[in-house]
């Protein structure tokens, strides 16, 4: 009885074993772990300052400049300098949404809110490198059409 | 005592006895070269990065802190040393800011900023300082190197080349103005203006 309740359970880890091998690329694809790889070139940041359309209406818009040694700490918001309220007439950098002056009740404050304070935490800068991995996203408007059919 | 110095003041106005003019003449002026060179290597000696990061206070935090910078590390190779930005390199003014080195070197004496506390305690104050420096005298140590005259604006990208063909062209702001942190971290920037 024992003997035939692990039976089955043991199969299974085999299967997944041997499908993961298969399946599962690593960081290291086909490399042997005794030689060390020779790494891609690094990327350039997008410094275009041209903003780039949004995948989905809630995506968090991507940061179409270098934000090298942007300092976004208890002490400043770097960002913060153009992106903010007061700034963006001078800056005339996109404000940031009013969804970032909500608390977590819903209700707008003066300020940003601090589980806004972080920029890095949704928005990105992107670089020049090639995707690593095919990418099958589709835009909400081609399912549509898809589904038409 | 009064005498003495007296006797000396009139030994000063009096031909030499025992040395020769030509040894007087041809001394003082080799010696002349000789003290004369020797205080600006010294000072040339104060200038230097080896100088600056000889001291804890200044390896262990700004020159920590610029490491990452673009000021250190670039694709050109080209870097900036802490003289470079904070030392003017007109003679009269680099005296004049090494006498105000002074303080600086009573700081160390006394352990202004001995500690990684206190130099954060400091920071703000210390980086008002030359915050007042640069915006006084124009942004001097940054357009040693980067010339208005020869920034090429379409090399540039366009908000950086919309805001230094305005503000910056017209001298109603001046680098400093915008380019705050750039080489170290800033303090508690609240009531700053334009942050």
């Amino acid at each position: 009885m024992n003997k035939k309740r692990l039976l089955f359970p043991a199969l299974l880890l085999i299967a997944i074993a041997v499908f993961a091998e298969e399946s599962i690329t690593t960081l290291r694809p086909n490399q042997a772990i005794t030689e060390e790889a020779e790494p891609p070139s690094m990327a350039n940041v997008v410094n275009t300052d041209i903003r780039q359309e949004r995948n989905y209406p809630m995506q968090p818009p991507v940061i179409p400049h270098k934000i090298r040694n942007y300092q976004v700490d208890l002490n400043t918001n770097k960002c913060m300098s153009c992106h903010s309220r007061e700034r963006t007439q001078a800056s005339q950098a996109p404000m940031v949404s009013v969804t970032h002056f909500m608390d977590r009740d819903g209700n707008f404050r003066a300020e940003i809110s601090p589980r806004r304070y972080f920029c890095l935490q949704c928005h990105v800068t992107q670089t020049d490198s090639p995707p690593m991995g095919k990418n099958q996203f589709k835009d909400m408007y081609e399912v549509i059409e898809t589904n038409k059919n | 005592m009064w005498n003495k110095i007296k006797h000396y003041w009139q030994l000063l106005w009096h031909p030499s006895i025992h040395f020769s003019l030509g040894f007087l003449t041809i001394g003082g002026f080799i010696a002349g070269i000789i003290f004369w060179g020797g205080f600006n290597t010294a000072m040339e000696f104060t200038n230097t990065e080896t100088f600056c990061i000889g001291c804890h206070e200044m390896r262990d935090n700004v020159y920590n802190e610029l490491q990452n910078t673009i000021h250190f590390s670039n694709r050109s190779g080209v870097r900036a040393k802490c003289s470079d930005c904070h030392v003017p390199h007109d003679w009269t003014d680099k005296i004049a800011r090494k006498m105000q080195a002074s303080k600086e070197v009573w700081g160390k004496l006394f352990g202004t900023i001995n500690t990684r506390e206190k130099f954060l305690n400091k920071r703000r104050e210390l980086a008002e300082h030359e915050w007042a420096r640069l915006k006084a005298n124009d942004s001097l140590e940054c357009r040693n190197c980067h010339n208005f005259d020869y920034m090429d604006f379409t090399a540039q990208s366009q908000r950086a080349a919309q805001q230094h063909s305005t503000a910056l062209a017209s001298g109603e702001k001046t680098c400093i103005d915008c380019h705050k942190g750039i080489a170290h971290e800033l303090p508690d920037m609240s009531g700053v203006e334009g942050w």
